[in-house]
């Protein structure tokens, strides 16, 4: 005798624990296989774009802090640059190296706050959460130092950085910059060869080179499917052409590579604020430029590697003080496109950890 | 080896064990502030500022409202506008700091402060009344000279509005250099 069964359709969100943020997946699930999943996405739409049309070039700055709250350097550094293509700012280069260190760092606390909240994902609970959020605390100490909030930043400014660090900061910084690798040699201690976590995570979710590629995925995960693709490397903004880093890229595209991926990339960006450090000459920090910045009529796009992913500002000038449009390219949203391909086939308990290791931030995801 | 696993997670325990713990306990015990912290409950300058709305206007949300109407004539200052209404809506402000970066006369600085919690939204928006009897402890933050000074709000005193200007007063010495005695 066989078992009539039919497929379940099942709500994981809006509000749920293992979800990250107000994500809601609607899952058809045959027995504990996941057969379907459809995101449903705009829980936390607040117009971004459309808000930046009716404030100043300088006033958005204060907007995109809350695109990717856990990386909010990165998208003001983003923001910056397309402003300054479009109105054809030069900034200082003591202020390119602030920028590139404040991002770096941004990159390192997001990539923790990721591990952190992948092992919560794996059942590991608050534990390595508490570990990672503990070296995450002292970045954000380095960043009240440097501009005086802890999340929401608002450091930069079209045309440099809006005051030079403070001389606390230097020590700081080089105090964080010895402890550091310790505490990643301890979590790779814990995490890396731990057992468990091997076994849940090799040959889970794996993602194609190919696949990767079509659907337009960048950031770690990308680099985690093989390809060796960086903005940084590839497309050199800011200073990255003057500093020496390598790309950490995995081989298979598993969830083990995406999270592997992501602490090698906390190893370079160390090296890439080292270098930083050495190579900064004492200067001014911001270039002349007047609040109301006026660009001349005209299109640009600006983009760098945020810890996501590729984060793009397409600004359209029509010589006013207000941006007339601002679309923004968000990694996050972009990468959930490959939702469907790498969850379907796998169980319950895959699907949460496969999704912990795309790395969304809804705060992006949703604008 | 069976059981080895088990040995080295414990000594991952034993280690932990030892160490101090990384977490204050909060309401007895607060990390300090950074000098440069851009805190609530703004600074407010009545003698410094002019009234001129820089701060309204740079405001991204718009959360400044300043009312003023022509002061008395004083010869040697030069005419100036007198406050009626300079209320800020902290309920809705998000601490960027703009307003004090737009503020030419060094009239207006970030508090300090972080824990101003309220029951009812009204009391979050902060009076002119209140401004003006704030104990007045300015942030650093855009204000290098309070920065070369080694000032910290949480520590220092208050500071009067002739102490936290961008220019300094000149000396008497200095004075009778440029100007001939009458």
């Amino acid at each position: 005798m066989t078992l009539k069964t039919e497929p379940v359709t099942i709500n994981i969100g809006p509000q749920h624990p293992s979800t990250h943020g107000v994500f809601r997946m609607r899952v058809t699930f045959d027995g504990e296989v996941v057969v379907d999943v459809e995101p449903v996405l705009g829980y936390l739409h607040r117009g971004s774009e459309k808000l930046a049309e009716e404030r100043t070039y300088t006033q958005v700055v204060t907007l995109t802090d809350r695109l990717d709250y856990v990386a909010s350097m990165s998208n003001n550094l983003a923001y910056v640059l397309t402003v300054e293509k479009l109105a054809g700012i030069k900034p200082p280069d003591r202020a390119m190296y602030l920028r590139v260190i404040a991002a770096e760092l941004m990159r390192i606390a997001s990539h923790l706050v990721f591990t952190g909240f992948w092992l919560n994902d794996l059942g590991a609970l608050a534990t390595p959460l508490m570990y990672c959020f503990r070296e995450r605390e002292k970045i954000l100490d380095l960043f009240e130092m440097l501009c005086g909030a802890r999340i929401t930043l608002s450091y930069m400014r079209p045309g440099g950085v809006f005051q030079d660090a403070p001389e606390d900061f230097w020590p700081a910084l080089h105090r964080f910059l010895e402890e550091m690798p310790n505490y990643i040699d301890e979590y790779e201690g814990l995490i890396t060869g731990n057992e468990i976590v091997l076994v849940r995570a090799k040959n889970v979710g794996i993602l194609s080179a190919e696949k990767a590629v079509n659907s337009s995925i960048s950031g770690p995960i990308l680099r985690a499917s093989g390809v060796e693709w960086d903005l940084r490397k590839a497309d050199p903004y800011e200073i990255y052409d003057r500093v020496k880093f390598n790309i950490p890229f995995g081989g298979v595209g598993d969830n083990f590579d995406r999270y592997f991926v992501r602490v090698q990339e906390m190893r370079e960006s160390l090296k890439i604020i080292e270098q930083c450090v050495e190579q900064v000459e004492p200067g001014p920090v911001r270039s002349e430029v007047p609040f109301l910045v006026r660009p001349p009529k005209g299109e640009a796009y600006g983009r760098v590697e945020a810890p996501k992913g590729e984060l793009g500002f397409y600004l359209v000038s029509d010589g006013g003080i207000a941006p007339y449009r601002c679309k923004i390219r968000s990694p996050s949203f972009i990468n959930l496109t490959i939702l469907r391909d790498i969850l379907v086939g796998w169980k319950l308990a895959d699907m949460i950890v496969t999704f912990g290791t795309i790395d969304i931030n809804m705060g992006e995801v949703d604008r | 080896m069976y059981g080895l696993g088990i040995l080295q997670g414990l000594t991952v325990t034993f280690k932990n064990l030892m160490r101090k713990p990384f977490t204050i306990q909060y309401p007895e015990e607060r990390i300090p502030q950074h000098p440069r912290f851009r805190g609530e409950e703004f600074t407010w300058y009545e003698e410094r500022c002019t009234g001129c709305a820089s701060c309204a206007k740079y405001c991204p949300l718009g959360i400044i409202k300043i009312v003023t109407h022509p002061g008395k004539t004083n010869m040697q200052e030069g005419d100036y506008y007198a406050i009626d209404v300079f209320d800020i809506d902290i309920g809705r402000c998000m601490f960027c700091g703009l307003c004090v970066e737009a503020c030419p006369y060094d009239a207006l600085f970030m508090g300090s402060g972080f824990e101003e919690g309220q029951y009812r939204r009204q009391d979050l928006v902060i009076p002119v009344d209140r401004l003006r009897k704030a104990s007045k402890r300015p942030s650093t933050w855009f204000r290098p000279q309070l920065e070369d000074k080694g000032y910290n709000p949480h520590t220092g005193k208050e500071l009067s509005w002739r102490q936290v200007g961008r220019h300094q007063q000149p000396s008497q010495e200095d004075l009778k250099e440029k100007w001939a005695e009458r």
